[in-house]
């Protein structure tokens, strides 16, 4: 027998084979990518292509950004639900199974596995495997012409449910768009949104820039010394209440919410109250498309001490509340098929807050209010409703430590992003994405042992579908 | 020389061809004002946007047409309802693009007024494409639209003999201009499905634009495609204005300067038909 041609004819084969495969995904993906019909539940309701909301689901197109500005209604005299057949449900499932590889880089690792009094090492710890991500059955629509509502129970991936959203809101009031007031726990009018943006990975699946919180402080709050102050993240939805309003194309936005100082966690209502605004304005550009500039400012506090019984914190009776705020830029950049979105954030807390001390202590020698900067550029490629690359660049950059001791660099941290979706099926009633995601994140000097850099890498593939 | 001259030929041969093969393509384009849309911008957005119901051919038969009532405009036919221009002829560029604007009320085609102007100029450019008679068919004159005559109490009078008796509005838009005339249950469209007549009472808004101008154009070209005729033959403007003003006192949240017209007649026969005493009574 003439192994070697055996070999090259299998080779051949195997050669043909897997080229055959990647001219097959080459069509499926370039060629008989076909435009997207999806609907979930409002595109259900009104029978629109999912796309005609979504540059890519779940992210809006200013299409989706007015009908959602307005109460979810079309304006079409056919909003009220009084139109619907009594048969439908505004409801959405979504989830997404996957499988995944995490790593980290100078993990602390005890050196004698099961003994935490070993002295400690470091170690690159990575998992892999097939998994779940938690699941989401959203219900939204109009309870009456101008009145809105929305209910998202949201699961992790072990089936425990928390109220993601859950929010009534008065649309149109006085017949004015630029009066709506919203009332219950719901995303932060942030223009670029982090529940809809198109990455799901650990380490892709935030902006670092929304939940950046200084190394001190962020050790305190997950330290469960101050157990019941629970951080802040400018993605986590946040419970209060919100007056907004927009013109008839919502190109020009705003809004204010008056927001308690929890974090959207409930149960804990701290008996004090944060602030929100943003505004921004879209314009058109010829030959470009629309391009949208805008601010935003988050004032806060938090509390630092908490009255306690037998030792245990009482749920809202925090003191010594200790301010912070974050502000910055942000803008949504068209240039045909490619998009950017760019934001810039500055973030200052109270010296309190950023060395992690209770407010009835002193402070450290050399204790300061630490500051930092931070941006990013996100930029998506839709080549059609069913595909979409993206990629995003995210930085922040402490320009003033908690502590003066501190490295000036202590906390940096550089995230990069790369994906794609992919729609092979978008019916009228459901939609599925092929998602594949690889992102990485780099933190300055955190590594617990040793201070040295961590870093930390995601791939995820998964079928994110939603019906 | 001959073979320069056999290149001379093919080119111009080519040139030709290229011209013949272009013109309709060129021809698909649309022009708003300064705008100017562009096919294939516009079959982009048509994918995104429009084919689930107008469908990939723009023969209306997209996935969910059956589920909308009305169905969705078949643009193969070039018949549309919303125009500037007479029956029958096809609709100005800005026609289309007003309608992908303000979308058609009462139906399922919302107001498109998110997308930007170049999209909704791309957007006609390629709903034109989906039919031949905007190649060979050229757009005619727009309608012009005369002074508006005063909304008195006498142009509602007259307005309402024209509804009610000489035009016979009342027929398909009934009486109280309830969309319930005896004819109402009888209509169909072009495409041979059931259609309702517009209910004057139930909204505000009218498919083809919310002002007296609107109602005038929907007058005098009538709703294509639809059983609402032209009535340019048989209406003088003065005539088209009184039906208008008659027409607005059946829309029960229409704030007017008819309605209040209206309401000042009646005021004044129900003064007029009481006694003496009741009237006073009725001041107090």
């Amino acid at each position: 027998m003439n192994f070697r041609a055996l070999w090259i004819g299998k080779r051949s084969i195997f050669g043909l084979g897997a080229a055959a495969v990647f001219l097959v995904l080459a069509y499926l993906a370039f060629v008989a990518a076909k435009p997207a019909y999806a609907i979930p539940a409002f595109a259900r309701k009104y029978n629109l292509p999912c796309s005609a909301c979504h540059e890519a689901w779940p992210k809006l197109n200013n299409f989706g950004q007015v009908f959602r500005d307005n109460g979810y209604q079309l304006d079409n005299g056919k909003d009220s639900p009084i139109w619907q057949s009594p048969t439908y449900w505004p409801v959405t499932f979504r989830i997404t199974p996957q499988w995944h590889r995490n790593s980290s880089s100078h993990q602390k690792v005890d050196s004698i596995p099961g003994d935490a009094t070993s002295p400690p090492l470091e170690k690159t710890i990575t998992s892999h495997g097939f998994d779940l991500s938690g699941v989401d059955i959203w219900t939204a629509g109009t309870l009456y012409k101008n009145i809105s509502f929305s209910v998202l129970p949201s699961s992790d991936s072990s089936g425990s449910f928390h109220f993601e959203n859950a929010w009534v809101r008065f649309d149109n009031l006085l017949g004015s768009r630029w009066a709506n007031l919203k009332f219950g726990k719901f995303e932060l009018d942030n223009m670029i949104s982090e529940k809809r943006f198109l990455f799901l990975s650990a380490n892709g699946g935030v902006y670092q820039l929304y939940h950046f919180l200084p190394v001190r402080e962020a050790a305190f709050v997950s330290s469960g010394v101050n157990a019941l102050n629970p951080g802040f993240g400018l993605g986590d939805n946040q419970l209060g209440v919100e007056l907004a309003g927009h013109s008839p194309n919502s190109y020009t936005r705003y809004s204010l919410a008056l927001l308690s100082s929890n974090d959207g966690n409930v149960s804990v209502p701290n008996s004090s109250y944060d602030g929100f605004a943003s505004v921004s304005r879209a314009f058109e550009v010829n030959g470009l498309g629309l391009q949208r500039v805008g601010a935003y400012a988050y004032f806060g506090q938090r509390p630092t001490n908490f009255n306690t019984a037998g030792g245990t914190p009482i749920t809202g009776a925090g003191s010594n509340n200790k301010s912070f705020y974050r502000a910055g830029l942000n803008s949504v950049l068209y240039a045909g098929p490619l998009d950017f979105s760019l934001l810039f954030l500055h973030g200052w807390d109270n010296a309190f807050l950023g060395t992690g001390t209770p407010g009835n202590a002193l402070l450290p020698a050399g204790a300061h209010a630490p500051t930092w900067n931070g941006g990013f550029v996100e930029t998506h490629y839709t080549y059609n409703p069913k595909l979409i690359f993206v990629q995003r660049n995210e930085f922040i950059r402490m320009s003033r430590q908690a502590l003066a001791s501190d490295p000036s660099d202590l906390g940096n941290l550089d995230a990069y992003s790369f994906g794609a979706r992919w729609y092979p099926i978008m019916f009228s009633r459901a939609g599925l994405a092929w998602h594949s995601e690889y992102a990485i994140v780099k933190s300055a000097r955190t590594s617990q042992v040793t201070g040295r850099d961590v870093w930390s890498s995601s791939v995820l593939f998964g079928l994110d579908f939603a019906f | 020389m001959a073979r320069r001259d056999a290149i001379a030929r093919r080119i111009a041969a080519r040139s030709c061809l290229f011209v013949f093969l272009a013109a309709p393509v060129f021809s698909q384009e649309s022009h708003i004002g300064n705008l100017a849309g562009e096919v294939g911008r516009g079959k982009k957005l048509y994918q995104r946007f429009c084919i689930g119901c107008h469908g990939e051919q723009g023969d209306g038969r997209g996935e969910n047409a059956v589920y909308v009532d009305p169905r969705p405009r078949d643009f193969t036919t070039g018949t549309f309802k919303c125009r500037s221009t007479p029956s029958g002829a096809i609709p100005l560029d800005a026609d289309l693009f007003n309608t992908i604007g303000r979308g058609l009320y009462s139906t399922a085609m919302p107001p498109w007024l998110p997308l930007t102007r170049q999209q909704r100029a791309d957007l006609v450019a390629y709903v034109k494409s989906f039919s031949p008679r905007f190649r060979q068919e050229k757009a005619e004159s727009p309608l012009e639209v005369p002074p508006e005559t005063p909304a008195s109490e006498d142009s509602i009078d007259r307005g309402r003999e024209l509804y009610q008796t000489t035009i016979k509005c009342a027929l398909c838009h009934g009486k109280e201009g309830r969309g319930d005339g005896p004819s109402a249950s009888t209509l169909t469209d072009s495409k041979g499905m059931p259609i309702q007549p517009y209910d004057f009472t139930a909204a505000t808004r009218f498919k083809c634009g919310q002002s007296d101008e609107d109602l005038y154009r929907v007058l005098m070209t009538g709703l294509d495609g639809s059983p609402m005729a032209s009535f340019s033959n048989s209406l003088k403007p003065e005539q088209a204005w009184d039906l208008i003003h008659y027409v607005r006192t059946l829309q029960p949240n229409f704030h007017s300067r008819e309605r209040n017209a209206k309401s000042n007649q009646l005021a004044k026969t129900t003064v007029k038909d009481r006694s003496p005493s009741e009237a006073k009574e009725g001041t107090k």
